[in-house]
């Protein structure tokens, strides 16, 4: 079940769909949030190794790129990275920001509105977004839809993948592993009220120390954000290796949701219909036997890249 | 650590310097950020490099990599000059007021007695004037001017901020910035912890660095106090455990000594050892020298240790070496002195310096036999890896015999950690294939041995056949039986002063005051007495609660020793025996006894008015300034440049060019021309290993594989311009000793410095990747550094080196 929906009946919003979603287990359920307190974080990647520990992935061994960055980016198989920036500050000493890249679990979720495959991505009571990749298309249209540029699209499997906040692990009461790994507590988890409120308490000690700008990035062009940071300059997000300063969802996903989603829906199920008609006509298509299956082929171009044996 | 992990959250200042704590120790570092959120503390990070450690600090000072002594030599000076100590602390709790004995000098760099030709010194003079009695003569005013104190003022005057700038590269401002943050700990109610690692030990003057960091805090008053203390973060989960148990080589349990050649005589040998007080009433703990050693030999030989035979002194090697380290023994093997190695968890090639010399010992040998959990590099070093390790197996006739032992999860027994606490752990998997607990295999090895020796006979089979070894099944003894021969046990009953019985026979002792001279007391491990009495294993227990708030969980497994958590924590309380402040209140005198939070340092009933000092390990019963005959370089930290320096002279002693490097460092002969000048090798190396990876293991593991997988340097941007390098290229680094091909990461974390004249840059060279495991493949980091040690225990000076970087 890791990675899964643990129970249906929590799900308060549904990709591509208009049933209405189940209104009866709501009664106590608390949104919770993850804290990241950058200027607790000394970036020792235990967040990132528990990551992939719990959930089961094993990326590529990669190479350096003359950075600590590694992985260099989010992958399929890398729901988290930490990002590191040198930043000189006004009086000209250094900072080495160093931020966990996850996702940020929106109050109002780019992805799950952008998504045309009903049901694959959810959000849950407790405000967790999940990616239910049993429905996913593998479209790409939460990769757009994504104000952060966080869905990844596996080529082994052509679905979307994220960070699912443990909802594995908090559905049973636990913290996620991240969380858990976290061995100076920069990362917190608790309800968004607790988590504000503590962090207020560091942004004010964080004031007392000489950063005059420290704040809590929730952004309210999502609706907020199921997690938060705590920046040591909250006027400039983006010298944390590209924190959007006022992030919203894409207007032509907004477009795409109000008016021509419903539109091409109907569209996409036309094309269906036609090549259902169309197969059950004229039968399956007769391919030359030299033409290489491409499905084959992108096989052995990735054992290629992998410098594999072939089976 | 004098102090413990979770002390640090005491502390109001910590000083994070000759290491990288936030790095290499990122869970205890949960420590230093609770002294920063919850107790307002300042952390200063004091490195070569911007490092994960300076991230999270208030603070940050670069500095040139082995200079440190200069910039604590400056502080000492500046704490003095300015009357910015702890007065009273170093009047009452130091040696300040000792005379030392006419004839001792410093000049020129060098101190009273320096013999050129053997490179050692005579410490005749290096001690105390003494009086008829044998006691120290002392100047309570601090005025004579041969006092320690003056001594040490005098010594010091020469470290001054422009000598800080000029030899450290670091800015004067900065330097008196963070002076006068470190003086406020001088205030009763403040402390400071130092936290260092492996960047002040391995120095061909590491030793000296942490002991001129020890002078620090003792002029700061910062000794014995919570959030104060010299506090060593161990690089290795267990390596406090090794010397604790003795396994240095000149070493025997509990930090006695392995007698030198010349002491052949028992008697002799108990006079170097035993310290009698040097002031009248102190306790002189080492005055008890033989009854830890006493006990130590009825613990290995059993009945056949007895007072007429001198508990089989004889039978104990006596070194005609200093020290048979690390390094002497793989010279050894160079030279062909060497048959046969044992390598037990270590991975040799890839972790001592000059890879190329240890190869070569390492193929001269007959048989070779490596006990790793994994297939590290050392038990292959006769394969070839390519461009890797390229060398010819057909040329090497060296015959090794791989043992795969188990990793700690699968074993039970006791790790001793940074904070001298022994922590049970059990067994949680079985072993995978044919793999042996280490004890299994070295308990084998014995009873093949014994049985050599009893059917072959052999040059001197005494001490193995006679050795005690008791155990329930001979050929595999239990962590358990080990750890109950450690602690000790009765053999006799053993008596108090009035004859009453205190252990009856056969019963575990309660702790080392049991231990007795007259042979009816067995301990393997005198510090370690107390971690498994009679009531059973302390080592387990799991109780955290901390009634006084002071982090301080003495139910929670067991600290050498006797439980005792802050060593010198008599010094915590005024000399009238009150706390020097309400908030740093530890232990104290309530009228009867000594109570507090911890097993008080200091014993029990001895009221503030008897006026005994609390360091009672010590001859004095003070704090040392003055080391004595304690340390090989002198009684006074010096700075020397390392063996291999970016500049040409010691701006401290620029006349002497025997001052200019450690001149009691040890060099082999035929290393002398494996030094590099930093005219071919331009750059300052310096070696350390980062957080994603523990030393070569994790090589072996995919997802620290994932998180740092390939082998990179760092240099400045001023640097990588300077030589046409852009971030990311691949580079070769090359010193007097071989070459390393690696990434590079251009940083704005190195910073070109101004040192005596001229500019110079750093390297920065982590020690991760080798030719094993599942990262990409690389050349082994210690191909680079050289062959020398620090002048007291050989430790490598891998830190301060000289290399040449050049674009592929």
């Amino acid at each position: 079940m890791r990675g899964d929906q643990i129970n249906l009946q929590n799900v308060i919003a549904r990709s591509a769909t208009t049933v209405p979603s189940p209104q009866v287990r709501h009664g106590g359920v608390e949104k919770v949030t993850k804290l990241i307190d950058v200027s607790v974080c000394i970036g020792c990647k235990a967040c990132q190794v528990a990551c992939s520990e719990w959930n089961d992935l094993r990326d590529e061994v990669g190479e350096c790129d003359g950075t600590y960055n590694n992985p260099q980016d989010l992958t399929p198989e890398s729901f988290e990275v930490m990002r590191f920036s040198e930043y000189e500050n006004e009086q000209g000493n250094l900072e080495w920001l160093i931020r966990k890249d996850n996702c940020m679990h929106c109050a109002e979720p780019g992805c799950l509105k952008a998504c045309p495959a009903p049901g694959a991505i959810v959000q849950y009571a407790n405000g967790i977004v999940d990616f239910n990749s049993e429905h996913c298309i593998g479209c790409g249209y939460c990769v757009a839809g994504c104000p952060f540029d966080i869905p990844r699209i596996s080529k082994k499997d052509n679905k979307a993948y994220k960070c699912t906040l443990c909802s594995d692990r908090v559905f049973n009461g636990l913290e996620p592993a991240c969380v858990k790994s976290c061995p100076t507590s920069a990362i917190m988890f608790g309800t968004k009220e607790d988590m504000l409120d503590y962090g207020a308490g560091r942004v004010e000690n964080l004031q007392e120390r000489g950063y005059a700008n420290a704040g809590i990035y929730d952004p309210a062009g999502v609706g907020g954000t199921h997690v938060v940071y705590v920046l040591q300059h909250a006027d400039k997000p983006e010298i944390y290796s590209g924190l959007p300063k006022d992030p919203h969802i894409s207007p032509t996903v907004e477009l795409w949701k109000g008016v021509t989603k419903p539109i091409m829906s109907a569209l996409l199920g036309a094309s269906v219909l036609a090549g259902f008609f169309h197969y059950m006509i004229k039968g399956p298509k007769e391919e030359p036997e030299d033409d290489p299956d491409p499905e084959k082929a992108a096989q052995a171009r990735e054992i290629d890249r992998r410098e594999e044996d072939r089976p | 650590m004098t102090n413990h992990w979770v002390d640090i959250r005491n502390a109001d200042v910590v000083l994070s310097m000759g290491g990288n704590s936030a790095e290499a120790h990122p869970v205890g570092f949960r420590w230093v950020m609770q002294a920063k959120n919850q107790n307002n503390a300042i952390l200063i990070s004091i490195d070569p490099r911007y490092n994960r450690t300076t991230a999270v600090a208030d603070y940050h000072a670069f500095i040139r990599t082995g200079t440190d002594i200069v910039f604590l030599g400056g502080l000492i000076s500046y704490l003095i000059e300015n009357n910015r100590y702890a007065q009273e602390y170093v009047r009452e709790y130091t040696d300040a007021s000792l005379i030392v004995r006419e004839g001792f000098g410093f000049e020129e760099g060098l101190f009273t007695g320096y013999n050129q030709q053997d490179r050692t010194y005579d410490r005749e003079t290096w001690n105390f004037e003494t009086d008829e009695q044998g006691f120290a003569r002392t100047d309570p005013t601090l005025q004579h001017p041969r006092c320690v104190f003056q001594l040490m003022r005098q010594h010091y005057s020469r470290y001054t901020p422009e000598q800080v700038e000029n030899i450290c590269g670091m800015n004067r401002e900065m330097v008196l910035r963070l002076w006068d943050l470190m003086a406020q700990t001088s205030a009763p109610d403040k402390t400071m912890t130092i936290l260092y690692a492996l960047g002040w030990t391995q120095h061909s003057i590491g030793s000296q660095i942490i002991r001129c960091g020890a002078m620090v805090q003792l002029l700061l008053g910062n000794m014995g106090m919570p959030g104060g203390g010299v506090n060593a973060l161990r690089g290795h989960s267990n390596i406090q455990g090794l010397t604790d148990i003795g396994l240095l080589s000149n070493l025997l349990p509990g930090y006695m000594n392995l007698p030198s050649a010349d002491l052949q005589d028992y008697q002799a040998y108990m006079q170097t050892r035993i310290k009698q007080p040097l002031l009248e009433g102190e306790v002189s703990y080492w005055k008890y020298y033989e009854r830890f050693f006493v006990s130590l030999m009825k613990d290995w030989y059993g009945n056949m240790a007895t007072a007429d035979n001198n508990w089989c002194y004889d039978w104990l090697p006596k070194l005609s070496e200093p020290i048979y380290d690390v390094l002497y023994a793989i010279n050894d093997m160079t030279e062909g002195k060497a048959n046969g190695a044992f390598c037990q968890g270590f991975n040799i090639l890839a972790a001592f310096p000059d890879k190329a010399k240890v190869f070569e010992g390492l193929s001269k040998l007959k048989f070779f036999v490596i006990m790793d959990p994994l297939t590290v590099e050392t038990g292959e070093f006769w394969k070839n890896f390519g461009e890797f390790h390229d060398v010819d197996p057909s040329q090497i006739g060296t015959e090794v015999f791989r043992l795969p032992t188990t990793c700690f999860a699968e074993d039970d027994g006791s790790i001793t950690n940074s904070s001298r606490w022994l922590q049970w752990h059990f067994k949680s998997a079985p072993g995978p294939g044919e793999s042996m607990t280490d004890t299994t295999i070295m308990g084998a090895l014995m009873l093949r041995l014994k049985k050599l020796y009893q059917e072959e006979g052999g040059a001197f089979p005494d001490p193995i056949l006679n050795l005690s070894w008791n155990y329930r099944n001979p050929a595999a003894p239990t962590a358990e039986e080990l750890a109950q021969e450690y602690n000790g046990r009765a053999l006799e009953d053993v008596l108090d002063q009035e004859g009453n019985v205190i252990r009856p026979k056969g019963q575990q002792l309660k702790d080392f005051s049991e231990l007795r001279d007259d042979g009816t007391t067995a301990c393997g491990c005198w510090i370690y007495s107390g971690a498994w009495p009679q009531e059973g294993n302390m080592m387990a227990r799991r109780d955290n609660s901390d009634p006084y708030n002071t982090g301080n969980t003495l139910g929670w497994a067991w600290a050498w020793p006797m439980n005792r958590r802050l060593l010198y924590n008599r010094a915590s309380a005024r000399p009238d025996g009150t706390p020097w402040a309400p908030n740093k209140a530890f232990i104290w005198w309530n009228g009867e006894r000594w109570v507090g939070a911890d097993v008080p340092d200091f014993p029990l009933t001895s009221p503030p008015s008897a006026g005994v000092g609390p360091f009672i390990i010590t001859q004095s019963g003070g704090g040392h300034f003055f080391a004595a005959e304690w340390l090989n370089e002198g009684p006074f930290p010096e700075h020397y440049e390392p063996l291999e320096s970016p500049i040409n002279r010691n701006p401290m002693s620029p006349t002497n060019a025997l001052a200019m490097s450690n001149p009691i460092a040890r060099v082999f002969e035929r290393d002398r021309a494996n030094f590099g000048s930093n005219e071919e090798f331009p750059y300052a190396a310096t070696t350390y290993r980062l957080t994603e990876h523990f030393h070569y293991w994790t090589m072996h593991v995919r997802l620290n594989a994932i998180a740092q997988p390939e082998k990179f340097i760092e240099m400045s941007e001023e640097l990588a311009e300077e030589l046409g390098i852009a971030v990311g290229e691949k580079v070769r680094v090359s010193s007097k000793r071989g070459f390393i091909h690696a990434v590079a990461v251009v940083t704005k974390r190195m910073k070109p410095m101004q040192v005596d004249g001229r500019t110079v840059h750093h390297i920065g060279i982590p020690i991760h990747w080798g030719f094993k495991g599942v990262t990409k493949k690389a050349h082994l980091t210690n191909t680079l550094t050289p062959f020398v040690g620090d002048g007291n225990t050989q430790t490598p000076e891998f830190k301060s080196f000289l290399v040449n970087v050049e674009k592929l």
